[in-house]
């Protein structure tokens, strides 16, 4: 897969975005509140059109053309409590929820439907447990916390299986533990199953490990490339043409000081001598992010 | 007014024998046959309401069959087109209202509300200009299974299978744009043009279901049972089914309630549908307290 070559020119929100991104890579989309990281991925879902001139391919065809291929996961608020449908049939809904009709029961003695049924309930089963929701998976998806939501989604955006998925905020509002767990479930699904994830982030420290290259978005230009070439003050400065500088704390984690619109990466939202844990303290049986982190680490510091 | 005074005999509690003489009337025959059909339409549509949280547009849509029906009459129109007409075309109204967001409910809910209040005047100064038509208000307003020829079930059959096939056909993209809204556009759902067609067909049921239960009681079939299956389970087709028996349950227990007893078939058809919705209520609230001790 010689994936998507984004190359945005002049628009009034940002431009000169030049990135490729490869199969099986972890991009993060960076970038204070309103820049258009949001944006970036309707674009690249075809949903909005680029200013002309732009050269944009997504999966070796024009935006919006690839639709089954993309896994897509809306920026979002949990859903509402009362909401009474399980985990599993909103996974199924991604699967084909877009098709008219209504599926018929599995039980009717009809040639093939016994097969088909069949065949998506193992689909269903088989992602969910990729991401380690099978234990409230047949819970009403309402009475499900944020995390637990936010894995049965991204079981959502992959039972397609896409080539390419695009996340936005899938770690907003979710607490700490949760934040570092679906980031090493992201980043699994990514290296493993080979897919292309570009995550819109605000707050680069829970994937900092697991990023593969990073866009840094900015009124009138963007910058992209390898994390820790990119997030560096002399390039934010660059960019922001601003004075920016990023601090390293003893734990790894990179704090931006100084940006246009100050803290862009909301790092007063966590205590920065706070540790990265180890262990993770909320990842269920299945999902293996211990070794994940190591590999990441060690990328990162490479 | 007492039916069974008009009847060969009272409440035996041998089914068989209550059955038979309560079918012994024709008109008895078709109240079975409409109650069924609407319970059916109305537990499907019902489902969908309950999970889509439209329940206040459902209500709007149902209190508009009152002005609908009680303003076909004065014209000389028959009520089941009244109703009909009232109610799509309502539905087509509310469909129209701009919506800037899905949280934009307030403002909408006001809107709705002030018309709907407007309507039902309307539908009260439609009675008072029909003159001797005032009997008529409570079967209006709280219903009546009594005179249902055999004409209107076929208009209820027809309309019913209609929208049925209609609901079939949009089921599962349907339950996608409500379920999950963001994602069901990112894939291409017209979830806009999907929430059109089912407020239509909301607005059908509630003209189907107000010819039975009455313009204010259209709740009793259209969210009671619907709000019970959904107490009861998380499963879409379980659910549906089950909101489809409990409908169909409370009509028939209503149609016989009130055969045998003086008062409305509205209060019946409400009380039973109540009744299985605090059941399902505290049934599963015990439930989860006894897993949550255990």
């Amino acid at each position: 897969m010689r994936d998507a070559a984004v190359r945005v020119g002049d628009r009034t929100l940002w431009s000169g975005v030049d990135v490729r991104i490869e199969r099986g890579e972890f991009v993060a989309v960076l970038g204070p509140n309103g820049v258009g990281k949001s944006t970036l991925l309707k674009v690249l879902l075809g949903r909005l059109r680029p200013e002309p001139g732009s050269e944009i391919e997504v999966l070796g065809a024009r935006p919006g053309r690839a639709g089954d291929r993309i896994g897509y996961l809306p920026q979002r608020r949990g859903f509402d409590p009362s909401l009474r449908i399980r985990g599993t049939d909103l996974v199924r809904l991604g699967l084909d929820g877009d098709r008219w009709g209504t599926p018929l029961p599995a039980l009717l003695p009809l040639p093939g439907n016994r097969r088909r049924a069949r065949a998506a309930a193992d689909r269903v089963a088989e992602v969910i447990e990729t991401v380690g929701a099978s234990g409230y998976a047949h819970r009403s998806i309402g009475a499900c916390s944020g995390g637990e939501q936010q894995r049965l989604l991204i079981a959502q955006a992959l039972v397609r299986r896409p080539d390419l998925l695009l996340l936005d905020e899938p770690l907003d509002s979710l607490d700490l533990p949760n934040q570092s767990a679906v980031a090493a479930l992201v980043g699994r699904i990514c290296h493993e199953h080979d897919v292309a994830v570009v995550m819109v982030a605000h707050d680069v420290n829970p994937i900092l490990h697991h990023l593969d290259r990073v866009v840094y978005l900015a009124e009138g230009g963007a910058v992209s490339g390898r994390p820790h070439d990119v997030i560096t003050g002399p390039t934010l400065s660059r960019l922001y043409r601003t004075p920016v500088e990023v601090l390293r704390t003893s734990g790894g984690r990179l704090v931006v000081v100084g940006g246009p619109e100050a803290p862009a990466l909301h790092a007063d939202r966590h205590p920065p001598h706070r540790a990265r844990p180890r262990t993770e303290p909320d990842v269920p049986e299945g999902a293996r992010p211990v070794r994940h982190f190591v590999r990441g680490a060690r990328r990162a510091r490479g | 007014m007492r039916v069974v005074e008009l009847a060969s005999g009272g409440f035996s509690w041998n089914p068989v024998s209550d059955v038979t003489q309560m079918w012994a009337y024709p008109f008895m025959v078709n109240a079975f046959r409409a109650g069924a059909i609407v319970a059916v339409l109305a537990g499907c549509v019902g489902w969908f309401l309950v999970l889509r949280r439209q329940t206040f547009a459902g209500h709007s849509l149902a209190m508009v069959g009152f002005p609908g029906a009680a303003g076909a009459t004065l014209i000389g129109v028959s009520a089941s087109a009244g109703y009909f007409g009232f109610c799509v075309a309502a539905a087509l109204v509310l469909a129209a209202l701009p919506r800037a967001g899905r949280h934009s409910g307030g403002a909408e809910a006001a809107l709705t509300g002030t018309v709907q209040a407007f309507l039902l005047a309307c539908g009260y100064l439609f009675v008072a200009l029909y003159k001797g038509f005032l009997n008529g208000v409570n079967a209006l307003l709280f219903g009546s299974f009594l005179g249902i020829t055999t004409d209107q079930v076929l208009v209820l059959f027809v309309v019913a299978a209609a929208a049925l096939a209609g609901l079939a056909a949009v089921g599962r993209p349907l339950l996608f744009a409500s379920a999950d809204p963001d994602v069901a556009a990112a894939r291409g759902v017209p979830v806009r043009a999907l929430g059109t067609v089912f407020l239509v067909l909301v607005g059908a049921t509630a003209a189907e279901v107000g010819q039975i239960t009455g313009s204010l009681l259209v709740f009793a079939l259209l969210v009671m049972p619907a709000a019970t299956a959904q107490a009861l389970t998380a499963r879409p087709a379980l659910g549906l089914a089950l909101s489809v028996l409990l409908a169909l349950a409370a009509t028939w227990l209503g149609l016989v309630a009130a055969y045998y007893s003086p008062y409305p078939i509205g209060f019946y058809v409400s009380t039973f549908a109540f009744g299985g919705y605090v059941l399902a209520r505290a049934g599963s609230g015990t439930l989860r307290t006894v897993r949550r001790l255990s």
